[in-house]
């Protein structure tokens, strides 16, 4: 594997009984860079995710993430599911949470000073600092996917898997986020899911269209202010009436 | 205002005084029964409220009857004395829950049918097998528990299971919390989710057990989980609910064992209705969960 894709997906079918959600796969993810994954819903985006985290497998083809197989690389992956699979009136505080991303293995033990550190560190990092105590149920929305953040977060992962992170959170709050994680964490890849194909964040290097298929769509600047007004940051649209060439020159 | 609180006064001070008596050697034993039982509610029923496994904890319950009754009729008919009931339902409970555990963990999407049979199933296996036993054994003391009836050696049963749940809730709590916060990601951290899910049910099925020798079967789900509910509105961690949860049950079985000594009710039954009444008070209170 080359030097600077981060997973790469070689022909891989997968679905669920006779459903097929994504067929003939290629793709290669770009090391160190933030990747959009837009896509209707249903259109395998989530899947996508799974098959790079090892919790289910392709069919057929082949996928390498971070230089070895998805179960392996697993440990190096940060992820946050879409806050919706999360029971949101469980008993449980800010910290509990955010320490689960510094668990390691099964064997029963205690959390270290390191991994308080950590958790300290990354609630600042997704400005959650004074509320570390607080409830998980009394957060709103917003704040409960930046815990989910953060959890990833303390898995000081090399690659971060976002599902949704705009989901809940409103579009100004994620962008300055996004910016701030990309300040932070320059050696880290970024791989995000998002509902909305038309525009991505001016910060997004590649934009992967998912609809069964995969297809890697270019982005153009929009200079309007109005659109800017609306999604709070610098956005780029999605041109899926074009498409980039893969040239699969392998490296290996 | 005044009567109530004298009224409650009088009833402890009879109940301490009962206590002193060496002619009520059981109502000794109740009390410190429901003591170590009290720890055992307290972390079980907290996992079971969090992780909303209420149905679960019932369905073993109800199981607990055939193992019950299997051991009673091996007691009398073929003679394994070894084999008592507190024996016969532990080996029940462990297996429904390993069962249902099995199941849910396949992915299976019919686990509710699953959970209907086991807890229909092992009801009628205990009728059965009570029925095929000679002389009378009354289903009532195990449907509605009767904790004066409990021995010396039941109460040594109990204090080791309650060391073991203790220690399983300590040293596997952050993992076991995960487990029921998000399977899913305890899994991508490494964590052998099927182990630590079946260790919670097998921790449940224990604790049902020591509950069933309190309140009895029928009743055994609103002492498990009534205290955690309670304790849910006034903390906001797990660690937290187990801690009031624990002392909030242990309230109750004495508050409850005394008004039920003075008044001559069954015990089970008023130990559930104090607890009834507090979680009613408290949703009053707005809830921090």
């Amino acid at each position: 594997m080359s030097d600077s894709v981060a997973a790469r997906f070689c022909g891989v079918h997968f679905g669920y009984h006779r459903t097929p959600v994504l067929s003939d796969v290629h793709l290669d993810i770009p090391l160190r860079r933030i990747s959009c994954i837009v896509g209707p819903n249903g259109g395998g985006k989530t899947t996508l995710l799974k098959l790079i985290l090892g919790l289910v497998e392709p069919q057929s083809g082949h996928l390498e993430v971070l230089g070895c197989s998805p179960r392996k690389a697993r440990a190096r992956i940060g992820y946050m599911p879409q806050a919706i699979h999360i029971d949101p009136r469980f008993p449980i505080d800010v910290a509990s949470i955010v320490l689960m991303g510094r668990l390691r293995g099964s064997l029963p033990g205690f959390f270290n000073r390191e991994d308080r550190k950590v958790l300290d560190r990354v609630l600042e990092e997704v400005e959650l600092g004074d509320l570390k105590r607080a409830a998980f149920a009394e957060l709103s929305g917003g704040q409960k996917q930046r815990v989910l953040i953060a959890r990833a977060l303390a898995t000081e992962p090399e690659l971060l898997l976002l599902d949704e992170p705009t989901a809940m959170v409103d579009a100004h709050i994620e962008a300055q986020l996004l910016a701030r994680l990309k300040e932070l964490h320059q050696r880290m890849t970024i791989v995000l899911v998002s509902h909305d194909d038309a525009f991505v964040s001016e910060l997004v290097d590649r934009v992967i269209c998912v609809n069964r298929s995969v297809e890697e769509h270019p982005t153009e600047k929009v200079s309007d202010p109005g659109l800017t007004h609306l999604y709070g940051e610098k956005v780029k649209a999605v041109r899926h009436d074009h498409r980039i060439n893969h040239h699969h020159h392998h490296h290996d | 205002m005044t009567t109530g609180l004298t009224t409650i006064t009088i009833i402890m001070i009879e109940f301490w005084e009962a206590l002193r008596d060496p002619d009520f050697n059981f109502l000794r034993i109740a009390l410190l029964m429901g003591v170590f039982a009290s720890v055992a509610f307290g972390i079980s029923g907290s996992f079971v409220v969090a992780r909303r496994i209420t149905y679960i904890a019932g369905a073993i319950a109800h199981a607990v009857l055939g193992g019950i009754g299997f051991a009673l009729y091996m007691q009398q008919v073929h003679g394994w004395t070894f084999f008592d009931p507190l024996l016969g339902a532990t080996l029940s409970a462990l297996i429904s829950a390993w069962l249902i555990s099995w199941i849910q963990l396949r992915g299976s999407d019919r686990e509710d049918s699953l959970i209907g049979v086991i807890w229909a199933t092992g009801m009628a296996v205990g009728i059965i097998f009570l029925s095929l036993t000679p002389g009378y054994t009354d289903p009532m003391s195990y449907l509605f528990g009767n904790i004066l009836i409990l021995s010396a050696r039941d109460l040594w049963l109990v204090a080791i299971l309650d060391v073991v749940l203790l220690a399983i809730g300590v040293l596997g709590y952050s993992r076991l919390q995960a487990v029921c916060f998000d399977e899913e990601f305890a899994r991508l951290r490494g964590v052998h989710v099927g182990f630590y899910y079946t260790l919670l049910l097998s921790m449940v099925a224990l604790s049902v057990v020591l509950l069933v020798s309190v309140v009895g079967i029928v009743l055994v789900v609103a002492l498990l989980t009534l205290p955690a509910a309670i304790a849910g509105r006034f903390t906001s961690t797990l660690r937290g609910m187990m801690i009031l949860s624990s002392l909030l049950a242990l309230a109750f079985i004495v508050g409850g064992l005394s008004f039920s000594y003075s008044s001559n009710l069954p015990a089970g039954a008023v130990i559930v209705l104090l607890a009834a009444g507090v979680y009613l008070l408290s949703l009053f209170r707005r809830s921090r969960v």
